[in-house]
């Protein structure tokens, strides 16, 4: 059963990821790239199949034979710069890095020769996007496949060269050397005055896991001086001459539209022009101050239809539940043996209800775009995880081709799923076109935190029937409007029906890191914990008791071990686990809890997580990304929700919106599992999905209450 | 109203022109072009602006520009002298201490003040001091981990001077 990719139910990115893709339009002019970066030589990565145009909107098309796509390309020039094209961008999960190790290996040059441009729709090849942990498990191989092919071509000049048979010849060190006759040439020499092209498909040799010098290494980030010496340029930093700042007059309620207005005021401010086009008002202003008072100074009348509030959501997403499809055509239901049987012959029965709040991604650099229009043609520097969704986006609302719309992605300051749209861009391109000037535009925090989107907020219900020695015999999980993300179980269960119910949202909802599986796994681990109680057995040994699934069962253990699952702990402390498969990765994760009684105070002392996803690219950058997932997921876990009423946002700032801080963090470790014979999978996901339930479960064993809601202590531990 | 047109800005007088309720992030950012103080929320919970005022950690994005006068400002761009990094800068680096590094200026910039006034932290202190700055990547604990290693070599070197 498990533990194959196949599982996953390919339904939810088509809408959680938010927005289908562009018709695909590209087109390499290699004369073009010649004059552009000097002679040299060019190869070009065309993918073979259609997963690698990852899950979002690919779905659709499976059925239809894919156009074959570029992936990347790589130019190595006279002056042996190597420089890497992919449309996949950094956000802080340090790819700039990881995919520079992989080119690195392959071709046998210096890190720092290699200098990647990443997310430039106008130089570097279509990509869907930088999101669902793709980036290591297609981009990886191809731009390793790609410096492979540069390798083999390097290696064939030097024959020629040399006039010498080429299985002779080896490539180090940024030169090919015969090591018979010990002559070598340098790269640079080689390509002196060539321009040539190689297109290749897949089947390059790749240097085996087992064999990697540079990739298996903990490479501290490429241009990490720039970060710490404040150089590096984010989106919210790009400046162009003659730019104005950017403002919009936002709504008083989601949903609302204009009834009247008055700009009379603000336009009699210096230097302020006022933009209305329909219910889009906005002002330009040559300092971001002035655009504030401006937009303060407009008075306008909004109306709107009444709005649910968090109070009522949950009754509301039942409510609202579409109901469930017929099994056949439906992706979103999962059906196995006879529920209904196996419960009505079962020892045990149990029945749940979990729920998951909406939730903000708030990373620290809110959206930003500058815009700039030169004639119909536009150029915005935005921070996005999908520049080329962006880029599609603008043109749709401009109403201009595709070809005439350049969006750039410098390195930007997060995004973990909350930066799909190109909101802030078409934003700032509306007013640059008014203002015939470049036109910069930040989401104020407050924006942020309204104007993007959430994380869908969830009920699930789950019920299950067990035999007398602890056999789960039957399992039923409905997942209402939270996604499909993660929802089947990995544990071996012969009678199962497992359905995703998509619901009406009052509140826009879109991707987050690990999507719905975070709250799936809080669901089914945390319920998996009540089971192991109802039966009187130890939760690690239920759970190993119903999966077969080698690679989680290694982790389970491993975790565990390590953390000393099942030792004394003193008396108002409690231990809890929870674990899973998300994203070819696997993780499991212990934690121990302090709780005060008296004053309710949920301290997490010891977070340990045990995670395998093959082979390891960065292991430093892997535990980076495990504890970074473990601190984000504190904060969905124990008290982040967003509070909401009648289409206005209520806890919108940093000051009402808790996120984790520095007197939150646990203790945290964390366990490698290096699996060299197997492909390398992303992490930035997968290590989060174990923190709540194990949180949860931990709590549970310090007080004996059950925690049935992200978040589990927005008040803390209420007396019970 | 008032306008403020000097200010004392990593060891130069700088000419601006802004009016005297301008926040001093704004200033730095756009008048002098130094975007290494970043925005993260403008009402003082972020720390993502912190700049040193005097050596005092001050949240840049509440603070008024015309309340600065004369005194000495500090930004993570005047941090390192020439080509030689600041300790607490190298032991980020050392220490991988980001992800996508947006808060990394702020926290520096904090931490140099802590080491001020505290030469040896101890993670609790670190912890305390740091919990006005908020990094969403959650790379809390390495953070901590490069206040220590810097804590270290600046006592280390101290001592050297010192003999
Ligand atoms: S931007 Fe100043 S504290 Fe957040
Ligand atoms: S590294 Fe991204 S916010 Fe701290």
């Amino acid at each position: 059963m498990s533990g194959k990719p196949d599982f996953q139910i390919p339904l939810e990115p088509e809408r959680y990821e938010l927005s289908a893709p562009p018709a695909y339009r590209f087109e390499v002019d290699r004369r073009e790239f010649f004059k552009f970066l000097g002679a040299g030589i060019l190869i070009v990565g065309v993918l073979k199949n259609a997963h690698a145009l990852q899950e979002s909107g690919a779905v659709r098309r499976t059925d239809e034979s894919l156009p074959k796509e570029i992936g990347a390309w790589l130019h190595l020039g006279e002056n042996s710069v190597v420089t890497v094209y992919t449309g996949k961008v950094e956000v802080g999960q340090n790819i700039r890095t990881s995919l520079s190790q992989c080119v690195a290996e392959e071709l046998h040059v210096p890190v720092n020769r290699i200098q990647m441009v990443m997310g430039d729709t106008q130089l570097t090849p279509f990509d869907m996007g930088t999101f669902g942990s793709r980036t290591t498990p297609t981009m990886s191989p191809q731009l390793r496949k790609v410096a492979a092919a540069a390798r083999d071509l390097l290696i064939g000049l030097a024959a020629a060269e040399w006039q010498t048979d080429r299985k002779r010849l080896v490539a180090v060190d940024g030169r090919v050397t015969d090591p018979g006759t010990k002559r070598s040439l340098e790269y640079a020499v080689l390509v002196k005055g060539q321009q040539l092209t190689q297109t290749i498909s897949t089947e390059e040799p790749l240097i085996p896991a087992t064999q990697w010098t540079v990739q298996g290494q903990s490479l501290p980030k490429v241009d990490g001086r720039d970060f710490v010496t404040g150089k590096h340029r984010y989106p919210s930093d790009q400046k162009l001459p003659e730019m104005l700042h950017g403002k919009i007059l936002r709504p008083t309620s989601f949903g609302a539209t204009l009834v009247s207005i008055d700009t009379h005021e603000a336009e009699q401010i210096p230097g302020v022009t006022v933009v209305r086009d329909g219910n889009f008002v906005g002002v330009v202003a040559p300092n971001a101050e002035i655009a504030s008072r401006a937009v303060a100074a407009i008075r306008a009348k909004w109306k709107a239809e009444p709005q649910p509030s968090n109070k009522e959501l949950f009754e509301y997403l039942k409510k609202n539940a579409t109901a469930g499809k017929d099994p056949t055509g439906d992706a979103s239901r999962y059906e196995a043996g006879s529920v209904e049987k196996a419960q009505a012959s079962a020892d045990h029965r149990l029945q749940q209800t979990y729920t998951v709040s909406y939730i903000a991604h708030a990373p620290l650099e809110p959206r930003a775009a500058l815009a700039q229009w030169s004639g119909d043609n536009l150029t915005v520097w935005t921070g996005t995880q999908r520049p080329f969704g962006v880029r599609s986006e603008l043109a749709e609302a401009f109403r201009i081709p595709e070809e005439s719309v350049r969006v750039l992605m410098p390195d930007t300051g997060s995004g973990y799923g909350g930066k799909h749209t190109g909101e802030a861009a078409i934003e700032a391109a509306r007013l640059a076109r008014t203002a015939k000037r470049p036109v910069k535009l930040v989401w104020t925090r407050e924006e942020a935190f309204t104007w993007a989107y959430f994380r869908p907020a969830g009920v699930i219900e789950v019920s299950s029937g067990l035999r007398g020695d602890g056999t789960i015999a039957a399992w039923e999980f409905h997942n209402y409007n939270s996604g499909a993300a993660g929802i089947r179980t990995y544990y071996d269960i012969a009678n199962q029906r497992i359905e995703f119910h998509p619901s009406r949202s009052p509140l826009r909802q879109g991707s987050y890191r690990a999507l719905a599986a975070t709250a799936n796994h809080f669901a089914r681990e945390s319920f998996m914990d009540e089971l192991a109680h109802l039966v009187n057995m130890d939760p690690l040994e239920f759970r190993l008791k119903n999966l077969k699934n080698e690679r989680l069962r290694a982790v389970f253990e491993a975790a565990a071990k390590k953390f000393g699952w099942g030792q004394a702990k003193a008396a108002s402390h409690g231990f809890g686990m929870g674990g899973g498969f998300e994203k070819a990765g696997n993780i499991a994760t212990c934690a121990e809890v302090a709780v005060d009684r008296k004053s309710g105070e949920v301290k997490v002392l010891r977070v340990l997580s045990a995670f395998e996803c093959g082979a390891i690219v960065n292991p430093d950058n892997l535990r980076n990304q495990i504890e970074g997932s473990n601190i984000m997921g504190l904060g969905g876990a124990l008290f982040e929700a967003i509070e909401f009423e009648n289409g206005r946002v209520l806890n919108g700032r940093f000051s009402s919106y808790r996120v984790p801080r520095f007197s939150d963090v646990p203790t945290i470790e964390t366990v490698l599992l290096d699996r060299k014979d197997i492909p390398s999978a992303g992490a930035g996901e997968c290590p989060m999905v174990g923190l709540a339930p194990a949180i949860g479960n931990a709590i549970f064993d310090a007080t004996g209450v059950r925690l049935r809601s992200l978040p589990m202590v927005p008040k803390g531990l209420k007396a019970a | 109203m008032a306008q403020v047109t000097k200010l004392n800005v990593n060891g130069s007088s700088c000419t601006i022109d802004a009016d005297a309720d301008s926040s001093l992030l704004s200033v730095l950012r756009d008048q002098l072009d130094l975007t290494g103080s970043k925005y993260g929320c403008g009402e003082g919970q972020c720390g993502a602006c912190t700049v040193l005022i005097d050596g005092s950690p001050r949240r840049s994005c509440i603070t008024p520009v015309g309340l600065v006068g004369q005194k000495q400002i500090t930004t993570i761009e005047g941090l390192a002298q020439g080509d030689r990094l600041h300790p607490l800068q190298e032991a980020f680096l050392k220490e991988a201490a980001m992800q996508c590094a947006y808060c990394t200026s702020g926290m520096i910039m904090t931490a140099v003040s802590l080491l001020r006034v505290n030469p040896n932290p101890s993670a609790a202190d670190i912890s305390h001091s740091m919990e006005g700055n908020i990094c969403r990547c959650g790379t809390h604990p390495r953070i901590v981990a490069a206040i220590q290693r810097a804590a270290k070599t600046m006592n280390r070197s101290m001592k050297e001077s010192g003999q």
